[in-house]
């Protein structure tokens, strides 16, 4: 199911705690499991599971809560955009409003061709530097002005 | 820049950026001295929590509970594991004062967790990061790495016979996990739902071991308390609101960012710093505190000190220094909108008068701003808050209540006019003015 590189994480994860506590890997686990599918299949979740010896429902209740697990495909590059007040008040609905007329998409939704899905966020714990995007989870983007929005999009192949 | 601007500045003096993060430029800034004369002179651990507390120094996530009291809560001499676990899950809005410090002082967390287990006699620690922040978390475990391989945690350390294992654990999303008792189940590998109290994580927390959590900047202010002593840090506050303070300033402002200042500087010498209003805009209104912080009208905080007790009596709280500062273009319907949705959209589930209430508090501010508000939605908004606030497991209920309450209670009538002219006060095109974002056509 996993690669041996994703397998070496979860061990790097699993070790962080005691012998008998391996089902706190779990959210740790599933990032990584999603990292390497692009999102996370009911079989992705069930196999993360079973590594930590842990039920399967109490895997999927943990991807269910947590709102940076997709328990549905997504596009090459998913951009999430904080729209929080302080955000708002430094440009976060502007921001929002230009991805979504660029894309021709709106929130939660995916282009056509598949390479982009775009959902509003909450708080990023950035707000200095709004406005503020995370593109796959990973990289943040601060002070997307219209011409740092332009740039992001090209430099996504 | 690690800094936008410090007045006596102790957390974040002397940091150049991404240059000086590093173990041994912590070390040069006198870092690690301070575990390592505890444990080379037996320091006892009365000692360090009594420096703790003369500090006064208060818990910088929210809640402002003095840190040295509730160190002393923990049974020390209790037999088995006991934890240390850091609050990192930074997501209140209006807050990013601890990614900061994870980007530039990192050994300040890991020293000042480090010195906290010894005090409590725990032997392993858990510092648990915001999922949105992912740089800051690597950035982490390289400095644990580092920190493991200079043998300032781990077994034995300093050769001292203290053993103090240190390791991150990456959220995924959840602004609940902030809340102390969600944040442990979260880490014991399950949905982030807190936990009724009593009993407290003091005698009953991760793993059902006895567990203190402190905020970030409450870690990292420990090696800096007993390098200076507790009283002279208490005397760069003032008294019962010790020491320097970093504030997340937001919103309107020319140069929004992080400032480190002594607790008790007035909130016009912050604006200030900031460079002023954007535009030279006229103040309206500041959340002092972060989104659950009651609003404050611009008249009120311009005569407050930034501490714990002024911010208090002018009707708010300082809860954790994060400053939303609003300029005269803000409707302030659709500035609860939004933060109605974040506690909608972040309530846990768990408590019914919550996870009802929340989603009727943001329909119903919804359809005011929408032009769809009744007469009778203000006494319906009044009475929905009044049965969340204080009836929830965990705080996070009072929280979306407060907002709630206070935009009522100070900005009223525009709520009326909403109603009666089914639009704004503040007219649609001058409305976010003040954002600066560079408006192009897509």
């Amino acid at each position: 199911m996993f690669s041996a590189e994703t397998l070496e994480k979860f061990d790097r994860e699993v070790a962080k705690y005691p012998v008998e506590q391996k089902q706190s890997a779990v959210m740790a686990c599933l990032a990584h499991a999603q990292e390497e599918k692009g999102w996370l299949p009911p079989e992705a979740i069930e196999a993360v599971a079973n590594y930590l010896a842990m039920p399967p429902m109490a895997a999927y209740e943990v991807a269910s809560f947590y709102n940076m697990y997709d328990l549905k495909p997504v596009g090459k590059y998913k951009i999430t955009i904080c729209t929080n007040l302080p955000c708002a008040l430094s440009g976060g609905y502007h921001a929002g409003e230009y991805v979504q007329k660029k894309l021709g998409i709106g929130y939660g939704e995916t282009t056509a061709d598949g390479k982009f899905t775009l959902k509003e966020g909450e708080c990023m714990g950035a707000c200095g530097d709004a406005p503020v995007f995370i593109v796959n989870n990973r990289s943040m983007c601060s002070h997307m002005h219209p011409e740092q929005i332009d740039k992001l999009l090209e430099e996504c192949k | 820049m690690a800094m936008l601007g410090s007045i006596n500045g102790v957390l974040m003096e002397g940091l150049d950026g991404d240059n000086t993060w590093h173990l041994k430029d912590y070390v040069a800034r006198g870092g690690y001295q301070q575990l390592k004369r505890i444990l080379d002179n037996n320091i006892s651990q009365e000692e360090v929590i009594g420096e703790v507390k003369k500090s006064v120094l208060r818990g910088r996530g929210g809640a402002g509970f003095p840190t040295g009291l509730k160190w002393s809560f923990m049974p020390r001499s209790f037999p088995g594991d006991k934890y240390v676990v850091c609050n990192t899950d930074e997501g209140e809005p209006g807050t990013f004062k601890d990614r900061d410090i994870m980007r530039y002082n990192p050994h300040a967390v890991i020293e000042g967790m480090a010195i906290a287990a010894y005090a409590m006699g725990a032997t392993r620690g858990y510092n648990y990061v915001h999922g949105e922040v992912w740089m800051e978390y690597k950035r982490f475990e390289e400095a644990l790495d580092e920190a493991r391989a200079a043998g300032f945690i781990g077994q034995n350390i300093l050769g001292s016979g203290f053993n103090f294992e240190l390791f991150a654990h990456h959220g995924y999303g959840a602004y609940i996990c902030g809340e102390e008792t969600a944040l442990l189940e979260s880490i014991e590998g399950k949905k982030g739902q807190p936990r009724f109290k009593p009993p407290f994580p003091a005698s009953f927390g991760l793993y059902g071991k006895p567990t203190t959590i402190n905020n970030t900047e409450t870690f990292a202010s420990i090696p800096f308390i007993l390098k200076m002593g507790g009283e002279e840090f208490l005397n760069l506050g003032k008294p019962n609101n010790g020491g320097t303070k970093l504030f997340s300033v937001s919103g309107h402002v020319n140069r929004p960012g992080n400032y480190e200042i002594p607790l008790g500087t007035p909130f016009a010498t912050l604006l200030e710093m900031c460079g002023g209003m954007r535009g030279g805009r006229k103040l309206k209104a500041v959340i002092p505190g972060g989104s659950s912080a009651p609003v404050m009208r611009a008249e009120v905080i311009m005569d407050c000190t930034m501490d714990y007790d002024s911010i208090s009596k002018g009707g708010s709280m300082l809860g954790s220094g994060a400053v939303i500062v609003m300029d005269e273009t803000v409707c302030m319907v659709k500035a609860l909108e939004r933060l109605s949705f974040f506690y909608y959209e972040e309530s846990c589930g768990q408590c019914t008068p919550c996870r009802e209430g929340t989603a009727w508090m943001y329909k119903v501010v919804h359809r005011i701003e929408n032009g769809q508000g009744k007469p009778e939605d203000i006494d319906l908004l009044n009475s929905v808050l009044g049965n969340i606030a204080g009836r929830t497991i965990c705080a996070l209920g009072d929280a979306a209540a407060f907002p709630v309450q206070s935009f009522l209670k100070q900005f009223g009538s525009e709520f009326e006019y909403h109603i009666e002219h089914k639009t704004c006060l503040v007219p649609k095109d001058v409305q976010w003015a003040g954002s600066g974002f560079h408006r192009v056509q897509a």
